[in-house]
């Protein structure tokens, strides 16, 4: 691979990994905290009724998580690519 | 000991007070003396070398205002579900901050937004445009915080809210003018520490009074202490119908209200300068992204323990206080009567207090605050967990005021005195022009704390919006799209910047009408704090067509563009 397509490669990937980690970020908050809020809160656990919970903790704790998963595939991508510093 | 304790039980909460704001100031003041800085590049991005942890602290207490600490929780308490919008909006954000901007803009390597808005737009006039709305967004958003500042000293150490600014700009004035960013980054650090164990500490309190659970965020879904097997949320759900309001864990506004609100708040916490700024103090892109994750991690530890706190101090309320005689209301009471923030008004003298829905019967109003500042009192905690609010409340106001001070002095010395009035200052001549900033930085932000228009309140929340109108859109475009040129780019900021201060001081603060325009004739029924929504899509629009009628960016601008998207070799931070 010459140094251009290399970055190419990289940056396909990168956006490719972005695509799915925002797509996840949109369901938990947009999808189940506000769109579909009301079809789940049919569902409860514990006193939450779920939508609501979704809202209030659910997707803050999917947040949290999605930003510490793409550090590892960053980190490992950078790895593959001899990008890592 | 047990002398000691009864010691401890015996000092006020008063005093408990002054102890704990003195100790904690002076150990600001201390970390300022230690970490002042000594170049340009410690002034304004505290040397590049902060570690991801002592960032991602120091993020997460710049974040944090008077708002979030002292108001938020309040605002969710009468709001129920719609609380939701500022709950994920404010947290929301930075997934898409450490997923769409600080790795790149660490990368790129220089000291504030404006500097990469002009470097990649190839324009002063860009960055004018930037410097101009990065001034907007800060200076809204810190006449806020000092206002706050005055409040809490006011309420707890019993002096006026002047006085309270007054000590509220030196102490700010101290850090900020001696240590720049590398002072305000580690006294944030103290700052979080100290706000988030002052908000923590009630909140566990209360949840083992209330449902014996000592974690919020299991509290309030389990069932209640006192055996009844009730859930707290049914509860509060059958109290609030009861009383004619909203059934709390449902909303009153609309889907999309909601849904544009949650997104401007989201795309403006990415957009907002002194949050992004922090992503240059670290290391590598690699330190930044970590960071951003750490930064997330502590903030949502406060903001999901707040929707409990809401909950419990919701209930706590409607039980202390609906239908029972006034003659015997516990003591806090009537200590917040007198600041005017609890308003009692026995409509139908029959010596109960009345506290429902309907305007006309309802007696009891509450003001947002005392839901996080009297709830201990409430719960009846001791003196210190009382007066621990306060050092907390002022921790969040200060860190926050500390943190925009700053991009506002950058914004003057950096982006308009070295790169475009004067560009051959000196080093040693630009840190005195910093400094000289942030001095006149502190004394505006006062002015406008001690003398708020009426309008500063209304439009903090608006800052949101304008940095997703403004900021947001500029710099994706920046990254992710290789041939946008300077003249989309500019058009953009400015339609959409305009756009929403247009919609603010419409619908808003009514000035364009002689009363403010009802509900109904909102543009598709979003409300002003929504709208940066639709100023951010307009500016995305507006960017993208006029692109397509104007030349592509020179080649040396699309090359930088490709570096930046390569995470190896970030060199420090530099002004040049």
């Amino acid at each position: 691979m010459t140094k251009q397509e290399k970055a190419t490669a990289y940056w396909k990937e990168n956006i490719k990994y972005l695509f799915i980690l925002l797509t996840i970020w949109f369901l938990v908050s947009y999808g189940a905290g506000i769109l579909f809020k009301e079809a789940l809160d049919s569902i409860k656990i514990g006193g939450f009724k779920l939508g609501f919970w979704f809202a209030q903790q659910g997707s803050m704790y999917v947040f949290v998580v999605l930003i510490f998963v793409y550090v590892r595939i960053m980190n490992k991508l950078d790895k593959k690519y001899g990008y890592e510093d | 000991m047990k002398i000691s304790l009864l010691l401890l039980e015996a000092i006020s909460v008063q005093n408990w007070t002054y102890i704990l704001v003195g100790l904690t100031f002076a150990l600001y003041i201390g970390i300022a003396i230690w970490s002042r800085a000594g170049s340009t590049r410690e002034f304004y991005v505290a040397g590049g070398g902060v570690s991801p942890l002592a960032n991602g602290m120091a993020t997460a207490a710049d974040w944090m205002s008077a708002a979030s600490f002292i108001s938020m929780a309040g605002i969710i308490s009468f709001a129920g579900y719609d609380g939701a919008v500022y709950l994920m909006g404010w947290t929301g954000g930075y997934v898409l901050l450490a997923l769409l901007l600080a790795p790149y803009l660490r990368k790129f390597g220089k000291f504030t937004v404006p500097d990469f808005i002009g470097d990649r737009y190839y324009s002063n006039t860009a960055r004018i445009v930037a410097v101009f709305c990065a001034l907007i967004v800060s200076f809204t958003y810190v006449a806020g915080q000092m206002r706050g500042v005055g409040i809490v000293f006011s309420r707890f150490l019993e002096v006026d809210i002047n006085t309270g600014v007054i000590l509220g700009m030196l102490i700010v004035l101290f850090y900020a003018v001696l240590g720049g960013m590398k002072g305000i980054t580690y006294t944030q650090v103290a700052q979080y520490c100290v706000l988030i164990f002052a908000f923590m500490v009630p909140a566990i309190f209360i949840s083992l009074q209330m449902t014996g659970n000592p974690i919020p965020q299991l509290g309030f879904g389990s069932t209640l202490s006192d055996g009844s097997g009730t859930y707290l949320l049914d509860k509060l759900d059958g109290l609030s119908t009861e009383l004619g309001f909203a059934e709390y864990t449902q909303g009153s506004k609309s889907v999309i209200d909601v849904f544009a609100i949650t997104l401007a708040l989201m795309v403006g916490t990415a957009g907002l300068p002194h949050v992004i700024v922090r992503f240059f103090t670290v290391k590598n892109v690699k330190d930044a992204r970590k960071s951003a994750g750490i930064a997330l991690l502590l903030i949502v530890i406060l903001y999901t323990t707040a929707p409990a706190v809401s909950v419990f101090a919701r209930t706590n309320l409607i039980e202390t206080v609906s239908n029972k005689e006034y003659a015997n209301v516990p003591e806090w009471f009537k200590k917040w009567e007198k600041t005017g923030l609890i308003i009692f008004d026995d409509k139908n003298s029959d010596g109960l207090i009345q506290y429902v829905a309907n305007k006309d019967q309802n007696e009891l109003t509450v003001d947002n605050d005392i839901m996080v500042l009297a709830n201990p009192e409430i719960a009846k905690l001791p003196n210190w967990v009382i007066a621990l609010v306060a050092a907390g409340g002022l921790a969040a106001a200060l860190s926050t005021a500390a943190g925009l001070l700053l991009v506002i002095s950058s914004s003057v010395s950096h982006d308009l005195i070295k790169k475009i009035i004067n560009p051959k200052i000196s080093e040693k001549g630009e840190l005195v022009a910093a400094r000289l900033s942030a001095v006149g930085a502190v004394c505006v932000a006062g002015y406008f704390g001690i003398n708020p228009p009426g309008f500063v309140a209304a439009v903090v929340a608006l800052a949101f919006g304008l940095a997703a109108a403004s900021f947001f859109p500029a710099i994706i475009l920046g990254i992710f799209y290789k041939r946008m040129n300077k003249e989309g780019a500019i058009a953009g900021m400015v339609v959409g910047i305009v756009s929403m201060l247009f919609y603010m001081m419409k619908y808003k603060l009514g000035w364009f009408d002689e009363v403010l325009p009802d509900k109904s004739e909102w543009w598709f029924g979003i409300s002003p704090e929504g709208f940066g929504t639709i100023a951010m899509i307009l500016n995305f629009i507006v960017s993208i067509t006029i692109m397509k009628f104007t030349p592509e960016p020179p080649k040396n601008v699309q090359a930088m563009v490709e570096k930046i998207r390569i995470p190896s070799g970030a060199t420090k931070a530099t002004g040049h």
